[in-house]
């Protein structure tokens, strides 16, 4: 039985010590982590995760699942109501400085002094974690140049744009060189070659050996950077695997095919076993199921004369299995 | 990172950061005091205050040098830090703090020095105004220095508590309003209290403020109508307090915590 396997919620949850033995340091390690707030809403429902050194992990669940909560309470921004949260072996209860210590955090929200500038507002986080000033300040200029963000270090904030934002809370989160760097939605409303370029230092930053979480909407997000997955929906983690063993659940996958010459009077329904849905006269939708070889797709088509110019992922497999795992849906076991 | 030098890095940074916000906007928080000062003894001092006379054997615009400075003292003190923390709550920059193993006791020692910060900047414009108006030498230095240093830290801790309660911009200018302005103007800062009737007398010693005018006067002029060591006694006695309360306040999270 592998540790993953060993890991998943529905499993029995390994302790912190067995995992030392096995040589895994857990960088966050949550037990029945309960939340509810003084309006009644329980938004945890006593929760256990675990997350290695080293790993890239994404958190997700749909909007009110609880995500932002279990972060809060690991960020000491929301008390808990009940359960332990250790970061590195420290506890969160007995000892919140040195748990403080190891999180780096990008919080959803811009969460900084519109009207400081952003040398200060990142020299200012070091020193709220001890670093010195004038080395506040070097590593300030650091990160802001990692960021791109160094030749605005004057300006103030609020003067920023919505990207801009986002790369200067990346920046304030690293400036303390975090050993576990959580992420809270980095990329919401930031535009495509920007993403790209955090998702690189992104994947730098965790090569480099800082432990990520990362929560996001966008899954193809979590599919290209992280290597574990935890799903939280209404409270409770209802998945906790490693990302290729959670896609290798999907029973099927459906592509769609561009085609050279425009198909008219085609309606067949399903070619060489392969279910066929005609979506304009050079499109084509086609499912393959788990088993099926794409190459014999290909061959039944060209015995029919169908050229094929290009095929791309009809949905993104990763929002294909959540959304049959937060619906409800049956999942290929 | 030892606790004691994060702890002394810590406080210089939230210490540094609350004087370099009101010096950014000094025209909005320290310019004004120093013409409200110059207004009142123009109004109050010169053209009403010959007409008093002496009080207490000093001339009208003399007696009230201390306690204008003062209020000028507790009002600035008050407001930096009721403004600054609450702005941080509602920009949520708080958080920063939150997150950061930065100590109760330090974040409130940070602001609690900054306003104090902003009460001696204020304080020393008011004097200058004053120099201007009154010829004033001053009885005790250490004294004076004491009454300002606990006034300022007794009303920064008092402003540090209406910003957590605080859930609104209205909510940080009704204490100010409602509260300390009355305490202060009716704190024996333009009379003495031997002036009111025996009733009122007696009801004016329930008055805070007046301990600490009165303190205050006794350092500059040498006059108070106040035992001192009460004085100082009800000035300490509300810093300890309002400290542990404050830190209770930030221990259990209230009005920055879920």
């Amino acid at each position: 039985m592998s540790l993953r396997l060993a890991l998943h919620p529905h499993k029995r949850t390994l302790h912190p010590v067995q995992l030392r033995i096995l040589g895994l340091m857990t960088a966050l390690s949550i037990r029945n982590l309960q939340k509810t707030y003084a309006n009644g809403v329980t938004a945890l429902k006593g929760i256990n995760l675990d997350v290695e050194q080293g790993d890239f992990f994404a958190l997700l669940g749909p909007n009110g699942a609880g995500k932002s909560t279990a972060i809060g309470i690991i960020c000491s921004l929301v008390n808990k109501s009940r359960g332990t949260v250790r970061v590195f072996g420290h506890d969160l209860d007995s000892d919140p400085g040195a748990v403080k210590q190891c999180i780096g955090l990008v919080p959803q929200e811009f969460n900084f002094n519109q009207f400081e500038p952003l040398e200060e507002i990142t020299a200012n986080q070091a020193g709220y974690y001890g670093v010195e000033r004038k080395e506040a300040f070097r590593r300030a200029e650091i990160c802001l140049r990692q960021l791109d963000l160094w030749g605005k270090r004057r300006e103030m904030a609020r003067s920023l744009s919505g990207g801009m934002k986002r790369r200067l809370m990346i920046a304030r989160a690293l400036v303390h060189q975090p050993r576990l760097l959580i992420l809270d939605e980095p990329t919401a409303g930031v535009d495509v070659e920007i993403r790209h370029a955090m998702w690189d230092l992104l994947r730098e930053i965790n090569r480099q050996g800082t432990t990520i979480i990362l929560t996001t909407h966008y899954l193809e997000e979590a599919e290209r950077l992280c290597r574990h997955i935890g799903i939280i929906n209404q409270g409770e983690i209802i998945e906790q695997t490693s990302l290729p063993e959670f896609l290798n659940k999907l029973s099927s996958e459906s592509f769609e095919l561009n085609l050279r010459h425009p198909l008219t009077g085609f309606s067949e329904q399903s070619v060489g076993g392969f279910a066929l849905r005609l979506l304009d006269d050079r499109t084509l939708e086609v499912e393959v199921t788990k088993g099926q070889s794409i190459n014999s797709l290909f061959a039944a088509l060209s015995e029919r004369g169908i050229e094929v110019m290009g095929m791309r992922s009809a949905q993104n497999r990763l929002e294909q299995l959540f959304m049959d795992v937060v619906g409800g849906g049956q999942l290929n076991e | 990172m030892s606790s004691p030098s994060l702890n002394r890095i810590a406080f210089q940074t939230i210490f540094t950061k609350e004087v370099l916000r009101f010096m950014r906007i000094w025209v909005q928080t320290v310019v004004p005091p120093g013409i409200t000062t110059a207004l009142y003894f123009i109004i109050f001092g010169n053209l009403i205050g010959e007409r008093i006379g002496e009080m207490e054997g000093y001339s009208y615009i003399e007696f009230i040098v201390p306690g204008l400075i003062l209020m000028s003292v507790i009002t600035s003190s008050y407001s930096n830090v009721v403004s600054s923390f609450y702005f941080s709550k509602f920009g949520h920059h708080i958080e920063e703090l939150l997150v950061s193993p930065v100590p109760n006791w330090v974040i409130l020692a940070g602001y609690i020095c900054g306003g104090v910060a902003r009460g001696v900047v204020v304080g020393i414009v008011v004097t200058l105004v004053s120099l201007i108006f009154a010829d004033v030498s001053i009885h005790s230095y250490l004294l004076t220095l004491a009454v300002f240093v606990l006034t300022s830290i007794l009303f920064a801790l008092a402003g540090f508590i209406n910003a957590v309660y605080a859930n609104s911009f209205d909510d940080i200018s009704i204490v100010p309003t409602f509260v300390l302005t009355p305490l202060t103007y009716l704190g024996g800062i333009f009379y003495s209290i031997q002036l009111l009737p025996e009733f009122w007398q007696t009801l004016s010693l329930a008055n805070p403020v007046l301990y600490m005018v009165n303190a205050f006067r006794y350092g500059i002029l040498g006059v108070s109508d106040i035992n001192l060591g009460v004085a100082f006694a009800i000035i300490l006695l509300f810093i300890v307090v309002l400290t542990a309360y404050s830190l209770s306040l930030l221990r259990r999270g209230v009005g920055i915590k879920s």
